[in-house]
């Protein structure tokens, strides 16, 4: 089904006589298209966040005056990683003494699921630039935005459970009032450490996906606001 | 006088005061600004490496009569390490643990100590590598390996048929063999026989191990000679590369008083081998069968434990066998080191009692073996004329010349035991053209890679025999001492004073940029396939064999796992097998129990290290961790119940709470609790 609708429109799109800032004319059900460089911007878009499956989208890194050349954390939609082999291990080694749970990749069910969503929203995008039709580009580019913003505040909650939620009575070193919860974006002193969070080349992929994703809508939103009639028929 | 006149008087008094007061202020003051304030000065910015900034040179100093090597950084003289080769050694356990002890194994048992002289570091095309540190044990001659990357000796081979191992462990161009000469003949087998029956009985061997497959040294062949002492040598290189040089004193063949009698010859020799033409012989089958054990102890890179092999028989070579194998030059007055210069074609002996400093040249010696310049011949060994093969003799050096290095800008530099400098003088023209005192009695001298084909002409270091009033006095004994002396203007300046461990008798130096990118910062837990390791909480544990108990452990900051161990009856040997499974760098815990017979251990992280403990009461023992590892180190111990064997307490290990949690989440290791 996909492939002859993916097929025709293709070849419909091809036939029809476009150029940048052109309007295709809308199908019969009455669906804005999406012009050439808005699918092509699409697909760009789709493809990019095919970078999330081999780059991280965040680091954590803290340094101690133990630490001169700094423990890191680098977090991708499929794992948890130590910038260097052992860093996770030895970032647990030290939460223990402060009553912290340890990070184990393999208790977090979003590390499980995150590539599912990742890849669901490449294909769909896919999908977008082939049907080329306004409103799933619409619908494309809300879901991405609304699952970047599930995401960051789904990393927010873990951090503040990992920075709140601490064995107290069983704590080697216990401080009253406080919270070892890293920041999301920026610097923050947690006892002797330094925690810096940051966002890795994930994330600016992602920022990135989602900018050829809004430029598409623009794009398309502009190119079918250039005919009031077809606005109105919509 | 007049008011006026009186006024001038007055402000020409006062004009002279201030001006007498600017004087005194600007004149110099005091001992430290009389002595050259603006020198020291210099020096001390040259010599000056910010804390947190690192030296440019990494210097391996022998260790001498402490039988180790220390590490120093250059220019700074801070000393990094010292390593342990052939003395036991407290701090870390090396020679103590049930890991290391076969390291000091020989012959003769279990020797602990050993003079250590010569460092040598491993070559490849004449230049130094930064693989490997050869160092030799002169008093039971020992070869020692230790590895660079992680700083530890893990090689040593005892040499057979030999009585002092001073002309060692000096290296040919490409690392295949290091050499052994013996300092003392002795009648070679060893017999019972008078000792006034030297000239009869006694003879030198001069030994080629080969050196570049690690944990596979061995005696390559040895070659049986007239019984001088042997003490020191260089292999040749470029156009001598396959030759080695050796000097020898008492050639009288001396047996008593050796001060007096064995310095009566005019000149002794040195002795140049062809080491290439020795393999041919061996070839050819003109090599003996020989007896001899000597006793090989290496580290198994993969377990970490030394283990020793005893080995019999050698191939002997007999100059006499073997035409064209050695030939005796002639040269002034016992002489001592043999240094061949950057381009191989000088050889420049120290003939410590000589009034010059004589050096030969390689191609003179080739020609006048060609054309069979001979003086005469000692057990099949030519000697060829000195005329025949001297290029030049730098006069009126100094006193008591010993070493040379070289600087690769055609100088060299010799160190003078006696008048107590160092002279630079110019290879070719033989002149002197500087020369700088050092405190007191210099030894060997060293420029990094200044007896290669390539020196760092930078610095050298002299390395002296006494220091006497350098340093705040301790006692009558104080510290030997290296000086470091920038050699890269025309004039040699003293930049800096360092005491040093033992007697430092050579060093070596490579820029830190050759070793510093490859040093291990820990052991992977994964690669330590010591039978004995633990590598988790949950795999600790305690198990008994007879009257043996074996007790595995973990270190982790800030606890041993276990950590309460009950069973154990007076009677036992425990065997503690304590792994630190930290793997971060320089994360290191130790390991002592309460009375025990030896040495507490230093964990590497990611190692394991057995401590053996004969308890000798019942009671209640702690364990502690030795080294302040983290903030909770003082609460890093345990405890062991030791209990009359009539008591049948059972024996046990607790569980900590974490290796409950670890139980069904890792593989399971070797150490499987039973």
């Amino acid at each position: 089904m996909m492939e002859t609708q993916a097929g025709t429109s293709y070849f419909e799109a091809r036939s029809a006589p476009v150029a940048v800032g052109s309007t295709i004319p809308a199908l019969a059900r009455g669906d804005r298209r999406m012009p050439r460089i808005a699918r092509v911007l699409t697909a760009l878009a789709s493809l990019t966040l095919l970078g999330l499956f081999v780059v991280p989208l965040w680091r954590v890194q803290l340094v101690a005056p133990q630490y001169p050349e700094g423990l890191g954390m680098r977090i991708g939609i499929s794992d948890v990683r130590g910038v260097t082999v052992n860093d996770l291990n030895n970032i647990n080694g030290l939460n223990h003494y402060i009553g912290m749970k340890r990070i184990t990749p393999s208790a977090i069910p979003e590390l499980r699921y995150m590539p599912w969503i990742v890849g669901g929203l490449v294909l769909l995008g896919l999908g977008v630039a082939v049907l080329a039709r306004r409103g799933l580009l619409i619908a494309w580019v809300t879901t991405f935005l609304a699952a970047g913003i599930a995401g960051l505040l789904d990393f927010w909650r873990w951090e503040y459970n990992y920075g709140h939620d601490i064995d107290f009575a069983h704590a080697i070193i216990k401080i009253p009032g406080m919270n070892y919860e890293p920041p999301l974006i920026g610097v923050k002193q947690l006892l002797n450490f330094t925690a810096v969070s940051w966002p890795d080349i994930g994330a600016w992929l992602a920022l990135a996906a989602f900018g050829l994703g809004a430029l598409a809508l623009v794009v398309t939103v502009r190119a079918n606001g250039t005919r009031p009639s077809a606005s109105r028929a919509a | 006088m007049k008011a006026a006149s009186i006024r001038r008087f007055s402000l020409g008094m006062y004009v002279a005061a201030i001006l007498a007061a600017l004087a005194y202020a600007c004149a110099p003051s005091g001992k430290s600004n009389s002595s050259g304030g603006l020198l020291a000065g210099d020096a001390a910015t040259r010599t000056y490496v910010p804390p947190g900034s690192y030296d440019e040179y990494y210097a391996f100093l022998s260790g001498g009569f402490s039988g180790q090597v220390t590490v120093y950084g250059l220019p700074s003289g801070r000393l990094f390490k010292q390593i342990p080769v052939f003395s036991q050694f407290p701090q870390t356990g090396y020679g103590y643990d049930e890991d290391s002890k076969a390291m000091l194994n020989t012959t003769f048992g279990f020797v602990p100590w050993d003079d250590s002289h010569h460092t040598e570091m491993s070559l490849t095309n004449g230049v130094p590598d930064g693989r490997w540190l050869f160092i030799n044990g002169n008093n039971t001659p020992r070869i020692a390996r230790i590895d660079l990357k992680k700083f530890e000796t893990e090689e040593i081979l005892q040499i057979p048929n030999a009585a002092g191992g001073h002309a060692s462990p000096f290296a040919t161009p490409d690392t295949k063999y290091v050499v052994s000469a013996t300092r003392f003949s002795v009648p070679i087998p060893q017999n019972d026989v008078p000792i006034d029956s030297y000239k009869q009985n006694f003879k030198g061997t001069i030994t080629f191990v080969t050196a570049d497959k690690p944990g596979k040294m061995d005696v390559a062949f040895q070659i049986m000679m007239p019984g001088y002492d042997y003490d020191l040598g260089h292999a040749g290189k470029g156009p001598s590369d396959g030759w080695f040089f050796f000097t020898t004193y008492n050639s009288e063949e001396a047996n008593t008083k050796l001060e007096v009698n064995a310095s009566q010859a005019d000149k002794d020799y040195i002795a140049a081998i062809n080491y290439k033409r020795a393999e041919q012989c061996i070839a050819q089958g003109k090599g003996k069968k020989f007896g001899g054990s000597y006793v090989h102890n290496y580290v198994d890179p993969a377990t970490r434990i030394a283990t020793s092999e005893t080995k019999t028989g050698v191939t002997m070579l007999y100059p006499a066998d073997c035409d064209g194998l050695v030939y005796y030059l002639p040269t002034p007055k016992s002489p001592h080191g043999v240094d061949i210069d950057p381009t191989g074609e000088y050889i420049v002996a120290g003939g410590k009692l000589a009034t010059v400093i004589p050096v030969h040249s390689y191609t003179r010696m080739v020609k006048a073996i060609a054309d069979k310049q001979f003086e005469k011949t000692i057990d099949g060994i030519p000697v060829l004329r000195y005329d025949a093969v001297v290029a030049g003799e730098v006069k009126n050096p100094g006193l008591g010349p010993l070493h040379t290095e070289f600087d690769g800008k055609g100088n060299a530099y010799t160190s003078m035991f006696i008048s107590s400098e160092v002279v630079k003088w110019k290879l070719g023209t033989w002149q002197v053209l500087d020369r700088i005192p050092v405190y007191y009695s210099v030894g060997h001298i060293m420029i990094p890679g200044g007896d290669s084909k390539q020196p760092w002409g930078k610095y050298l270091v002299a390395l002296d025999k006494i220091t006497k009033d350098r340093y705040l006095p301790t006692g009558p004994e104080g510290s030997r001492s290296a000086q470091l002396i920038d050699i890269s203007g025309d004039k040699m300046k003293m930049l800096l004073d360092f005491p040093t461990m033992g007697e430092p008798h050579y060093a070596q130096a490579v820029p830190a940029s050759l070793l510093q990118p490859g040093s291990v910062k820990f052991e992977k837990l994964t690669d330590n396939k010591n039978p004995n390791v633990t590598t988790s909480e949950a795999t600790g544990g305690i198990t008994r064999k007879g009257k043996r108990v074996d007790v595995k452990m973990i270190a982790i900051r800030s606890h041993f796992a276990p950590d309460n161990l009950e069973g154990i009856e007076l009677g036992d040997t425990v065997y503690f097998h304590v792994t630190n499974i930290e793997q971060d760098w320089n994360i290191a815990h130790g390991f002592a129990v309460f009375g025990a017979n030896t040495s507490g251990v230093t964990l590497p992280p990611g190692e394991t290290r057995t401590v053996r403990w004969v308890p000798q009461a019942t009671g209640i023992y702690p364990f502690y961790c030795t080294d302040f590892c983290s903030a909770l180190h003082q609460e890093m111990q345990g405890y062991v119940r030791v209990s009359a064997p009539g008591l049948h307490v059972p024996l046990s290990a607790n569980v900590s709470k974490i290796a409950q949690t670890q139980k069904g989440t890792l593989p399971s290791s070797s150490g499987e609790r039973k």
